[in-house]
Order: C-alpha cells, then structure tokens, then sequence
C-alpha cells in the first residue's frame, strides 16, 4: 500500500485515494509540430514506455481530495516517494540528473535551479 | 532416467537413493549457437522447442534466480484458450492443444485437468459480450457454449445464484476443455526434456549486459562470465523492459505487480474454474484443498514483488459476495509477481531492429496458459530468424501500424 501526499491541497492518502496516471513528461507530437507526424513518433507517445527498474516520473490524481492532476517522482523497486511537485513543474534538478533513458533526453536542456 | 511404474516399484525397493538428478547444473561455455534469458515456462519451452524441433541444443538458458522462480511459479494456473481476436485464438489454441499431450511428451506429470472454465455474465453487457466471444470461437473451431443460471448453480453449487445479488448471475460463457495444470511441473517437465536435449540451463546467472556490434547481438554479459552468441531470445515477462534497454531497444510495455493468494485446505467444493470479470476475482480448487484466487492487478509501475493490500481487500470482497460459503475463509498466503503491461492487452514475440535479438514478452496477467505454443512458435522464429506465421501478428510492428490485437474488451481484467 502506497501512503502518497498530494502538493497541491496537502492531503495525505492510501492509494485508493488517489488515481495512478502512468509515465509523466511525455511529449505530444501533435501539440508541436501537427503536420509532420510520423506513425513512430505517434507509436512512441501512445506505447513507448521507459518503464525502468529504478526512478520513475509519474502522474497521479487527487480522486477523494481536492482532484488535481500532479506529479511524482518514485523508486519503482523500493517504492519510496522521491518529490512531488505540480503538474505544470519538472522535478528537482537533482532528480532530473538521475533521470534515465528517454527523461534523461527530455531534461537536458532543461537543468536550471528554481 | 524413464519415469514409469516399474522405476517407481525398483527404486522403492531400493529404499529411493537411485533417483538421478531431473536436469544438470552444467558449468556455463564461453559460447553458444543462441541463449535464452529466462529459465520461465516460456523460456524453457522456447530451448526446448529450438532443440526437439530445430535441432538446436548447443544453446543455453540463463535464469537470475531459479528456474520457475518468477511469474511461472506465482500465477493461478489457470488454461483457456477463449479468446476473441483470430490472432489469439490461433496462438492459445495451439498452446491449449500441446498442454493436452505433455505429459506423456516429457515423461513427466503436469497435472493437466481440463476440468472446465466458466466466465461468469453478471451484467447484461458481459453477457452480449460473451455471446459474441462464443460466436467467435465456434467459427474458429473451439467448442463453447453460452449456458444459463440454472446450469451455472448446477456445476457450480456453492455459488451465490440469487436475483438480488449485487451483480446477479445472468449465464455464463463455458469452455468445458479450460482448466489448470500444476504449473512447477510445465517447467520442470520442459527443465527436464530440453536438458536430455543437451540444452545448457544455467540457474543462479544475472544478464547484466547485452553487447551490440553495430546492428548485431554479439554477447550477453552475465554474473558467471560473458557469452558469445549470434542469437538471444529475451524471454523476461516483467522485466522486458530492464532487459531490453540492455541492447538499446525501448519497449512498448508497463511492469506493474499482479497478486494471488490460496486458502488454507478444504474439502472439495468446486470442480471448476470460476472466473468473474465484472467484480475482478477467479477461483479454483487445488489437488490439496486449497482455493486458488486471483484478482486484478495494482495501478502503478512496480518492480518490488509485492503488491497493495487495496487489490486483495478488492478481490475478496468480490469473491465473498459471488461464493458465501468462503467468507470465513482464513487466507493462507498471498503474493505478487510483476506483469508486462502493453498497450492493446496482447504479448509480443517478435524480431527487433538488431539483427539476433528476438523478444517475447508483454503476456500481461495471463502467460501461463500459453507456455506450449508461445515456446514453439518462438523457437521457430529464433532458428529461422523470421516470424512464425502464428507469432507474426504479434510482433512489435502492429504498434506502428495501429494492427492491434484489442483483446482488453474481450476479456476484462482476467486475461
């Protein structure tokens, strides 16, 4: 049983409480460049998956609290919570180091402390 | 060493100290013609195949801990093969049809009871759904049938059939040649006859590494030493992912963690399976008196083999509402074991962009039924490096091509 907190309205909560949105940071094609689309690039947003054994960005959804979408950061092997932080945010520089595989790419250019 | 009556009576008159091992624990070799990560049921089917049909047996199976360890040992063994997409069907049937000769194939019993399997209708929906599933599977040529309540509380006296139930029973979807088998026994049967082969299994050996020349598998790096092979078949169901970044290759898959628990041993009380999809729970009765039960699988990424008290609270109370009987049940041990998750519900066994690297993977909540024909199929893709026409619409391209193989809707949550 996950215990998670939510940054937006504070509440802390089993799971249950709470909705799992799957892998964050995830770029829409279509929401940068709608006329060029390949059906990889379109796979990749829609199936692609880094799924890793270690640090994991994720979204979830405040069900019985106060509804809002955000973001966490997790250890998928010892489940522990790393950060939470808002929808419209990107983790702690320090975790967006420790990021892997197609994050690691979607961070780079993006490391500047808050 | 042949298993039969007359082994039986000569080693118990020899108080049993001439049993031989089942299989070898061999030393690792600096190379093979092609090795195989995972020592699963689908794994050792995979080397089993290669050699018994390819004649490929300088090959070998390397397995991080100990074979039939992971998801082949921690599901509810349940074999059905009432699936609605053509693809599913062809692939499951074959499967459903090899498990029926196993045992006498291996030598070895696997405890195959194709003691029937009822899909419980409990919204009118489901219902339709059913039908149109049955439909499917008649033309396919599986024998099925749509069966009402009456039937249902027939061959299932211990169920909950009245007309003010939460979720009602309305009919149920019968394949009367579902059942379970006793799933150590698929491995260690496949253990067993892939080792007389001359297949290699090599216990206790974590792939730490895949080597890559260009577009070429070249190697597999691994806590005993490294490997030269030409060939890898990655078959890891829960860590294909993991497995796969190895080599480079991104995977169109989610690991989440899937639980069971069995009751402590009673008296029969079902000679069936039970599977309710509406209310997320299955059951069936082991050869010990144990209630096997299995439910849906936890929401969130999740490598720890352990999953949340919610999934299980939520599949015994589905459980207790469909059978009464069970409410004072005592739970005798519960578990998890970590699922790949795709995106249309269906597995992959492909080829990938490197040349030798070949996957099998993605069987979500429901691999063990299809152990037989998974391996065989992809042992025939693996020695003739192209895909077997079963395996073919399973392959990593319907997620470009948008060929799904939409299974989700046919088959709620247990599939």
């Amino acid at each position: 049983m996950l215990e998670i907190k939510c940054p937006v309205c504070g509440v802390v909560g089993e799971e249950s409480d709470f909705h799992g949105g799957g892998q964050a940071h995830i770029r829409r094609p279509a929401s940068h460049d709608p006329a060029n689309i390949s059906d990889e690039e379109q796979r990749d947003y829609l199936f692609m998956r880094h799924n890793p054994k270690g640090l994991h960005f994720e979204r979830w959804r405040c069900d019985r609290g106060c509804g809002k979408w955000f973001h966490a950061a997790r250890d998928t092997v010892s489940n522990e919570f790393k950060a939470y932080y808002s929808i419209q945010e990107l983790p702690p520089v320090e975790l967006m180091k420790a990021a892997t595989g197609t994050w690691a790419e979607y961070f780079k250019d993006k490391m500047v402390a808050k | 060493m042949r298993y039969s009556i007359f082994s039986l009576a000569r080693q118990a008159l020899n108080y049993h100290k001439g049993w031989e091992k089942a299989w070898r624990s061999p030393e690792l070799k600096p190379s093979y013609d092609a090795v195989i990560i995972g020592a699963g049921g689908h794994g050792l089917a995979t080397a089993y195949y290669m050699a018994k049909e390819h004649g490929m047996t300088n090959i070998a199976v390397v397995e991080k801990g100990w074979l039939g360890g992971g998801n082949t040992g921690r599901n509810t063994t349940i074999i059905r093969s009432n699936y609605l997409q053509d693809a599913s069907i062809a692939i499951y049937d074959l499967a459903h049809k090899l498990y029926a000769d196993l045992s006498q194939e291996f030598n070895y019993n696997i405890m195959f009871s194709p003691r029937g399997l009822l899909m419980l209708c409990q919204t009118e929906h489901e219902l339709r759904g059913f039908q149109r599933t049955a439909h499917a599977n008649r033309i396919a040529g599986l024998e099925c049938e749509i069966i009402d309540r009456k039937r249902v509380k027939e061959l299932v006296p211990i169920i909950n059939d009245r007309d003010d139930a939460r979720y009602p029973i309305l009919g149920a979807y019968y394949q009367a040649s579902g059942g379970t088998a006793r799933h150590d026994g698929v491995a260690w049967g496949y253990a067993r006859g892939a080792d007389k082969m001359g297949v290699d299994i090599i216990q206790n050996c974590e792939v730490t590494g895949l080597q890559r020349e260009g577009d070429q598998i070249v190697g597999v790096e691994t806590t005993k030493g490294t490997i030269k092979t030409n060939k890898v078949g990655v078959v890891t169901a829960g860590h294909t992912s993991h497995i796969m970044q190895m080599a480079g290759v991104q995977m169109p898959i989610e690991s989440v963690c899937l639980q069971a628990m069995v009751s402590e041993p009673i008296k029969p009380i079902i000679d069936v399976v039970v599977m309710a999809n509406t209310v997320h729970g299955y059951m069936s009765q082991s050869d010990k008196g144990e209630l096997v039960i299995g439910g849906g699988a936890d929401a969130y990424n999740n490598y720890a083999q352990r999953g949340s008290f919610t999934s299980l609270e939520h599949t015994a109370t589905a459980l207790v509402e469909t059978f009464p009987i069970i409410s004072r049940l005592k739970m005798m041990r519960q578990w998890g074991g970590i699922v790949d998750m795709t995106g249309d519900r269906s597995p992959i066994i492909s080829m990938t962009d490197v040349k030798g690297l070949y996957v099998n993977g993605g069987w979500g909540t429901g691999g063990f039924k299809s152990i037989p024909g998974s391996g065989f199929v992809f042992a025939d893709t693996i020695a003739n490096d192209r895909p077997h026409p079963v395996a073919e619409p399973f392959g990593l391209k319907r997620f470009v091509r948008g060929e799904f193989i939409d299974e989700s809707v046919a088959s709620g949550v247990a599939h």
